[in-house]
C-alpha cells in the first residue's frame, strides 16, 4: 500500500515538474530570439560588441549566434530542406541579391524597416541591405617601392615602371573591374562590364602574376612574407599585416567598394524578430561603433553623421564619404545577372587556360 | 548473424550509402532527369584539363614517393629491431600533424623568402630566389611529404615478411647481392609496391588543401572543381557530377588492381 502511494506520489512530482518544464519552455519561445549568422573570426567578435549585444539588449531578444566562413551553399540547403533554422545571415551583398531571385531570401518591406529606409538606395535593394563595407584594394610592399609607389590599376598593370611579383584573388568579382579600369574605364562607368575587354586586359597582365590568392588570410601572407611586391587585397587584411610592422601601405585610389548585406532566410523561424533586429542592425550608432573595433566601415553613412567615429579614424575607412568617392562601388545587381554569371563561368577557364 | 551484424550495416547505410546515393541523384536530377552536368564534363575544355592534370600529378607523386618510400621501408626492415622503431616513428610522426600544418610548414621553406631560398641566397649558389612554390612544383613536393607514410607502411609490412632464409638461399648459391636483391627480394616486395603506390595515387586523386595552398591557383585538381562549382557557381549538380566521376575512377582503379592483388592488402589488412 504504501509503495503503491510512494509509486503515486512520485509520478504527481514527476507530472509537476514535467508541467513546470514545459511552461519554462513556453517561457523560452515566448521571449523573442533569432539566430545570427556571420563569418566568425575577429570580425564577428567585433560586431558583437558594436552591434548584435547593444541590439539585443536594446530590444529585448537573445541573439543565438552561428558562424560559418561561406554561408551560401548552407542558406541554399537549409532552404531547400523546408526547414531553416537560422534567421539572419551577414553575407557577401550578391548572395542575397542571388538568394532573392531563387527564392531562398525573403523579401524586405522597408516601411518597417526605417533606418534601411533612410539609407542611400545604392545601398540596399528589395533582399537585403548594406551592413559593413570593406574594399578591394591596390596594396604594395613599401621596401620594393619606397617612394613612386603604385596608386592606380594601371600602375598595377605596368610591369616596366613598376617590376615586381604581383597577386590577385582567383575570382573575377572586383578582379574584371580592376583590370577595366587598368584598360582606362573611370571608377563610375563600370557597369555594365565589358567582359570581353576584362578578360582581354586580365590575359595582358597573366604572365606577370605569381599567386592567384584563394583566402584572405593567404593574401595578406603573400605580402607580409614578401613573396609578392603588389597585390589586391582587402583592406583590413592589409592594415592587419600593417600593424604587425609590415612594411606595407594601400591606396583607397580606384578601390572597388565592397560590402555584406543583412538578408533573411526565406521561411525564417523568426521572421518578425529578425526584421526588427535587422532595422535595429542598422542603425547609426550601433554603425558607428563597429569601426571602433575593427577596420571596416559603416554599412549605414549616417553613422559618420554621429560624432562616435572621430575624424582620424574615419579617414582610415573604406565607406568614408572622401574615400568613397575615390572608388567605384560594385554593382551586385550586375554580378547577379545572366552576364554576370556568365562572366564568373568564364573566369574557370580563363585561370586554366 | 545478421542481427550481430545489423548495427554495423546501419552505420554504414546511414554514413556511406545515403550520402553517396543522394550524391549520385543529385548529379542526375535537376527538375527532372538530366545528363547535362556529364555532358558538361566531357564536352568543355576546363573538366578534361583539370581530370588529366589531377591523373598527372597522382602518377608523379606515386613514382615519387615509391622511388623514396621503398630504400626508407627497405632500411627499416634490414636494421636491428630498434632502429627499425627509429625510421618508423619519424615516418609516422609527421603523418599525425595536420595537412593544413605541413602545407603552411613547406610555404615556409619553399618561398621567396624561405628558408631555402635564403640559404642558397646566402651560400652565393644563386642570385634571384628560386620559385619553388605556388606552381605545381611545390604542390608536388608537399604531396610527396604528406602521402610518404601511405608508401613506407604497406612496402614496410610486406617486406617484413619476406623469409631472409630466402636471401640466404640466394647467397648460397653464389649469387651477390645486387643480384638476389633484384632476383628475389625485388619480386617478393612486388604485392607491397602495389599496395602502397594504389593507396598514394588514389588518396592523391582527392587531394584539395595543397594544391590549393601551394598551387598558386593554376594547379586546378578535380577537387577544387567541386569546391568552385559549389561556392562560385552554386552548381550542386554540376559538383556532384564530378564527385561521382572521381569516385568511379577510383573504384576503377580498385578493381583493377583487385585483378592482381587482394584488395585487403591495399587497404591495410594483413
Amino acid at each position: 500500500m504504501t509503495t503503491k502511494l510512494g509509486f503515486r506520489f512520485g509520478y504527481a512530482l514527476l507530472g509537476a515538474s514535467l508541467g513546470a518544464f514545459g511552461l519554462a519552455c513556453t517561457a523560452a519561445v515566448a521571449a523573442e530570439q533569432i539566430t545570427f549568422v556571420s563569418q566568425g573570426g575577429a570580425y564577428q567578435q567585433a560586431q558583437t560588441v558594436a552591434i548584435l549585444d547593444p541590439s539585443a539588449k536594446k530590444l529585448g531578444i537573445t541573439i543565438n549566434q552561428d558562424s560559418i566562413p561561406d554561408a551560401w551553399p548552407a542558406i541554399k540547403t537549409q532552404v531547400g530542406s523546408g526547414k531553416p533554422i537560422w534567421d539572419v545571415v551577414d553575407t557577401p551583398t550578391g548572395y542575397c541579391l542571388r538568394g532573392g531571385e531563387q527564392g531562398l531570401i525573403e523579401k524586405l518591406d522597408f516601411s518597417k524597416i526605417p533606418n534601411a529606409a533612410a539609407m542611400p538606395e545604392a545601398y540596399r535593394n528589395p533582399y537585403s541591405v548594406s551592413y559593413e563595407f570593406y574594399s578591394s584594394v591596390l596594396a604594395f610592399s613599401q621596401k620594393t617601392y619606397p617612394k613612386d609607389a603604385p596608386n592606380s590599376w594601371a600602375d598595377f598593370w605596368d610591369v616596366k615602371k613598376f617590376p615586381g611579383r604581383r597577386a590577385l584573388r582567383n575570382h573575377p568579382i572586383a578582379t574584371l573591374e580592376a583590370a577595366l579600369m587598368a584598360d582606362g574605364v573611370a571608377p563610375d562607368k563600370l557597369y555594365p562590364l565589358d567582359v570581353d575587354r576584362a578578360f582581354k586586359k586580365l590575359e595582358e597582365i597573366k604572365p606577370s602574376i605569381t599567386v592567384w590568392w584563394t583566402s584572405g588570410a593567404q593574401s595578406a601572407q603573400l605580402l607580409n612574407d614578401g613573396e609578392v611586391d603588389m597585390e589586391m587585397a582587402w583592406n583590413g587584411r592589409v592594415s592587419a599585416v600593417a600593424k604587425e610592422g609590415a612594411k606595407v601601405a594601400f591606396t583607397y585610389n580606384q578601390g572597388i567598394l565592397q560590402s555584406t548585406s543583412l538578408c533573411i532566410l526565406k521561411g525564417a523561424p523568426n521572421l518578425e524578430t529578425a526584421v526588427k533586429f535587422l532595422n535595429e542592425a542598422v542603425d547609426p550608432v550601433h554603425q558607428a561603433n563597429l569601426p571602433l573595433n575593427i577596420d571596416y566601415g559603416p554599412g549605414n553613412p549616417k553613422a559618420f553623421d554621429t560624432g562616435v567615429i572621430k575624424p582620424e579614424r574615419a579617414a582610415q575607412l573604406p565607406s568614408e564619404p572622401a574615400n568613397a568617392a575615390k572608388q567605384a562601388l560594385m554593382s551586385y545587381a550586375w554580378w547577379s545577372s545572366p552576364a554576370g554569371e556568365a562572366a564568373e563561368k568564364r573566369w574557370a577557364a580563363f585561370m586554366q587556360k | 548473424m545478421l542481427a550481430l551484424v545489423s548495427p554495423a550495416l546501419l552505420v554504414i547505410l546511414l554514413l556511406i550509402v545515403l550520402p553517396v546515393g543522394w550524391l549520385a541523384w543529385q548529379s542526375i536530377y535537376h527538375d527532372g532527369f538530366t545528363l547535362e552536368h556529364y555532358r558538361r564534363i566531357l564536352s568543355e575544355d576546363i573538366y578534361w584539363r583539370s581530370f588529366a592534370l589531377t591523373f598527372e600529378i597522382s602518377l608523379l607523386v606515386t613514382v615519387l614517393a615509391l622511388v623514396l618510400g621503398y630504400p626508407v621501408a627497405y632500411a627499416a626492415n634490414a636494421v636491428p629491431k630498434a632502429w627499425s622503431f627509429v625510421i618508423l616513428a619519424l615516418v609516422v610522426l609527421p603523418f599525425w600533424t595536420s595537412v593544413l600544418v605541413r602545407a603552411y610548414a613547406w610555404l615556409a621553406l619553399l618561398q621567396r623568402t624561405g628558408v631555402i631560398n635564403q640559404f642558397l641566397r646566402y651560400i652565393d649558389v644563386i642570385g634571384e630566389p628560386l620559385a619553388l612554390v605556388h606552381n605545381t612544383f611545390g604542390t608536388v613536393v608537399a604531396t610527396v611529404h604528406i602521402l610518404l607514410p601511405f608508401m613506407v607502411l604497406p612496402l614496410y609490412a610486406t617486406m617484413q615478411k619476406i623469409p631472409n632464409d630466402l636471401m640466404q638461399a640466394g647467397a648460397s648459391l653464389g649469387a651477390g647481392p645486387a643480384l638476389t636483391f633484384f632476383r628475389v627480394f625485388l619480386p617478393l616486395s612486388l604485392p607491397g609496391v602495389l599496395a602502397g603506390s594504389t593507396m598514394v595515387f588514389v588518396l592523391c586523386l582527392g587531394f584539395y588543401i595543397t594544391p590549393e595552398l601551394l598551387g598558386g591557383g593554376r594547379t586546378v585538381m578535380v577537387s577544387m572543381l567541386v569546391s568552385r562549382n559549389v561556392e562560385l557557381y552554386n552548381q550542386f549538380g554540376a559538383a556532384s557530377a564530378v564527385a561521382v566521376v572521381l569516385l568511379l575512377s577510383v573504384l576503377l582503379i580498385f578493381f583493377v588492381v583487385s585483378r592482381f592483388i587482394s584488395l585487403d592488402r591495399v587497404l591495410g589488412q594483413k
